[in-house]
């Protein structure tokens, strides 16, 4: 049955990105503009920019620039950047890495933290612990990653200088060159992601605490820890799996401004150069990305949901 | 002989007093503390060798490209100069210099200009310099396909060839008395025969390690470099920092050594710390805001020199230049340039004039300004004080924003009033036959003068000094008086660097010392 589903979501996110990569493309098309304008910027004359075109092949129709693209991207060829004739594929993988890493340093230390915290406020609910951990985690939240990110630079690269304001990450670098150089950038990640999963998991395990079976185990006598991991925390893992699932996606596809504040070479900066530069095949390749993250991620959460609950493991 | 070695000459053999030597040096734009402490400190150290040099740049994207000829903004334009020389450079006097070519000569005529190249110059693959490659470089920038800005400026040759090994002829169309200005133009970078230009081989200073368009290049010292006094610092690393805050805060920090664009705003800022100090020039850059001479109702003249006087000049380069720059003429060659016609009367900001001409032309408005601070930083801000003024002398300007992305595309050269920014350039005739002549194609302001187009032609391969004078004279007076062109301020390069980079001086065109900065400094201990 697991299989079943699982193909299921498979050819529907197929769909899904299929979709997306129509609708990128016809967005990036409606937009005034072109690659040539783009890159020759105050430079442009009528003749340069008339050159480009036809170098590119953009005076073709749309949809047989699409199908061009489709064509190649199913032969697992990305194509060429318009703007700069380099593959795709070579700008897209060490970008696609720099992000990757940066997403698991901001996780691997966000989601274990996130449910620890909601676990014990869950406990010691409307407790000081409770309140403070709340507002703490709320006031983060609010403010904009930016301002994050420049209080954190101010603060500890600027005026304490232990951190390096940029995080520029070089190919040659050991791994802890790396998480140094990341530090910063990845607080202000977790910072930012923090109080969602926090809040779920702690309204998640209230949820379950509520319910007879807890009173039950309360009264046979065991301890509190006991009763909340063993026995309310796996009850409540279908909501924050999911929320867990969101969070992640959104280190890897929406912390462009973050990288923009630490100068961080990943895809978010990549995205933004080609669309103000109309670079289609880049657009592409990194909007499929996205929606492939999403896909995959949400498909993992799904079914981890299923797998968690042994009612639904079984067909009726 | 320009106007600063004149008027040291002038100084020296006593015809003018030292009290005129500092008002005339004032006048051309060199800050007296600039100059004495440029010449002292760079007089006083001697170079060192070694050391990593890291430099900050904005202007930088993943569609960046080794050639030269597509250098349009700065990370390429410092990050590509280190790796490629050109037959000459404009030094911080605005005087053309020798690099690859070591002498010129122009047959009588000015239609026919003779390079004659140093002999003692070998690529980084090897290879040695010869008349060949420099053909063949100019060619490729002058091919109908070139996307090369430089091309712009190679109209009038009609034959590029090797008359010798060492030695290139070209031949114009018409006479160009300013051709080594032309071909020390930085898009025009010499490369061996038979290159595409993005493979890095060329006679810089520095040859390339690594290069992540939009993210970093790395290059190391050219050991068989043809000069002796540039490249003392073994490693640059130029990284790509597009935002201007984490600009500031890497050179705050110590990650990086040099940085461009300091926005006004933060100079004071970085002047606090002593491990900063501030590059700064009154150079050629001007900000502009072109009216469109064939959109009503900028087909009056009147209309326009009523907004030229509505304009508050010294408002804006108070408030938004913050003081780091200064007014201007409605005309674009600067206070430095030797054509630079002093005695046009320096227009201010007059309400009742403006309502003059306003009422001559019957013109009661309202009229639409389309800006965004993608022309330039504050473009907004001075849109603003302009309406201000405007408002003053009974016209109403609707200020509108457009976005940054795509302004280049959709709002300069299209809508009948924006704003827009240029570097400047190194000669009268290069500004002038970019933006001003009818047929440029920058022409921002739309303005067709055929008495103009003559006199600049005419005045281009003229070679008598007097004559030429009074030309420029008058076209920076036809300028003034008649294009669409307001230029209310003339904003300093800031430039900003670690205390450790000595051997900086900052050019008045360009950003970075010409753009080649990297190979000019040296870091202390």
């Amino acid at each position: 049955m697991l299989l079943r589903l699982t193909g299921e979501r498979l050819a529907l996110g197929i769909l899904t990105l299929l979709a997306v990569s129509v609708l990128i493309f016809a967005g990036t098309e409606l937009l005034p503009g072109d690659v040539a304008q783009a890159i020759l910027g105050q430079t442009a004359t009528p003749a340069a920019v008339a050159a480009i075109r036809e170098q590119l092949g953009l005076n073709q129709p749309a949809v047989l620039r699409y199908l061009h693209w489709l064509w190649g991207f199913l032969h697992g060829d990305l194509g060429r950047s318009l703007a700069n004739g380099r593959p795709v594929a070579a700008q897209l993988d060490f970008r696609l890495l720099n992000t990757l890493f940066l997403a698991s340093v901001a996780a691997c230390v966000a989601v274990p933290l996130a449910v620890v915290l909601g676990i014990l406020t869950a406990i010691n609910r409307n407790g000081v612990f409770d309140r403070v951990v709340n507002m703490l985690s709320l006031s983060a939240v609010s403010v904009p990653d930016f301002f994050i990110g420049y209080v954190l630079i101010l603060i500890f690269a600027v005026q304490l200088g232990w951190l390096p304001s940029l995080a520029a990450v070089t190919g040659s670098m050991s791994l802890g060159q790396r998480l140094v150089a990341v530090a910063l950038p990845a607080t202000t990640l977790i910072l930012v992601v923090l109080a969602h999963m926090m809040r779920m998991t702690r309204a998640a395990i209230i949820g379950v605490m509520v319910q007879p079976f807890i009173e039950t185990a309360f009264l046979k006598g065991l301890p509190r820890w006991r009763v909340v991991v063993q026995h309310a925390l796996p009850n409540a893992l279908a909501p924050i799996i999911n929320v867990v699932a969101i969070n992640l996606a959104y280190l890897i596809v929406g912390v462009i401004v973050t990288e923009v504040v630490f100068v961080y070479p990943g895809i978010g900066q990549l995205m933004v150069d080609a669309v103000s530069k109309r670079d289609v095949p880049v657009i592409q390749a990194c909007g499929l990305i996205f929606g492939g993250t999403y896909v995959a991620l949400n498909m993992i959460a799904d079914l981890l949901a299923i797998l968690v609950n042994p009612r639904l493991r079984v067909p009726r | 002989m320009d106007r600063w070695s004149a008027l040291n000459s002038a100084l020296a053999s006593g015809r003018i007093s030292r009290r005129e030597f500092m008002t005339a040096a004032a006048a051309l734009g060199v800050s007296a503390s600039v100059a004495t402490a440029a010449g002292s400190a760079a007089a006083a150290e001697t170079p060192k060798q070694g050391g990593h040099l890291t430099v900050g740049l904005n202007g930088a994207g993943a569609g960046d490209s080794l050639d030269p000829a597509t250098y349009t903004a700065t990370f390429m334009q410092v990050a590509g100069l280190q790796i490629y020389d050109g037959l000459a450079e404009t030094d911080e006097h605005n005087k053309v210099r020798p690099m690859l070519a070591e002498s010129w000569e122009a047959k009588p005529g000015a239609k026919e200009w003779v390079f004659k190249l140093r002999r003692d110059v070998v690529f980084n693959n090897g290879k040695p310099l010869t008349a060949k490659d420099v053909v063949y470089t100019f060619n490729q920038q002058r091919q109908p396909s070139s996307k090369s800005p430089a091309k712009a400026l190679l109209t009038s040759v009609v034959d590029v060839k090797a008359t010798d090994t060492h030695e290139v002829t070209f031949t114009l169309s018409s006479g160009n008395a300013d051709m080594p200005y032309v071909v020390a133009d930085y898009h025009i970078g010499i490369g061996p025969e038979g290159t595409n230009f993005k493979d890095a081989v060329g006679t810089g200073p520095y040859t390339l390690v690594n290069f992540q368009p939009g993210v970093r290049m790395q290059t190391k010292r050219n050991p068989h470099y043809w000069r002796t006094d540039r490249g003392f610092v073994d490693t640059i690393e130029t990284l790509a920092i597009n935002d201007d805050t984490a600009r500031m805060s890497a050179l705050l920090s110590g990650s990086a050594d040099l940085i461009n664009r300091v926005d006004p705003k933060s100079v004071a800022l970085l002047k606090r710390s002593p491990r900063v100090q501030i590059f700064e020039i009154a150079g050629a850059a001007h900000y502009t805001f072109p009216m469109r001479c064939d959109v009503a109702p900028f087909t009056d003249n009147n209309v326009r020199m009523g907004m030229k006087w509505a304009t508050d000049r010294e408002t804006m380069v108070r408030n938004v230049l913050l003081g780091h720059g200064r007014v201007g003429n409605d005309q674009p060659i600067p206070s430095f340039d030797q054509f630079y016609a002093a005695d046009i009367p320096q227009r201010t900001f007059d309400p009742d004039k403006a309502k003059f001409y306003f009422k001559k032309a019957s013109f009661t408005g309202p009229v639409t300004l389309s800006v965004s601070d993608g022309a330039f930083n504050g473009a907004v801000d001075a849109a603003e004080i302009l309406a201000a003024g405007a408002a003053k002398a009974g016209i109403t300007v609707n200020v509108n924003r457009t976005p940054a992305d795509g302004y280049w595309d959709n709002v300069w050269m299209k809508a009948a009033w924006c704003a827009s920014y240029w570097d400047g350039r190194p000669t009268a005739d290069q500004m002038f036959s970019i933006v001003y002549k009818s047929d440029a194609p920058w022409n921002e302001s739309f303005w067709k003068d055929p008495a103009f187009d003559k006199l600049l032609l005419a005045a281009r391969s003229e070679l008598d000094e007097a004559k030429r004078r009074q030309m420029y004279h008058d076209m920076q007076a036809m300028v003034t008086d008649n294009s669409g062109e307001i230029i209310p301020m003339f904003n300093h390069t800031i430039d900003a660097g670690s205390s450790r980079v000595r051997g900086f001086v900052q050019r008045p065109i360009l950003q970075l010392g010409g753009y080649r900065a990297p190979s000019m400094v040296w870091l202390s201990s």
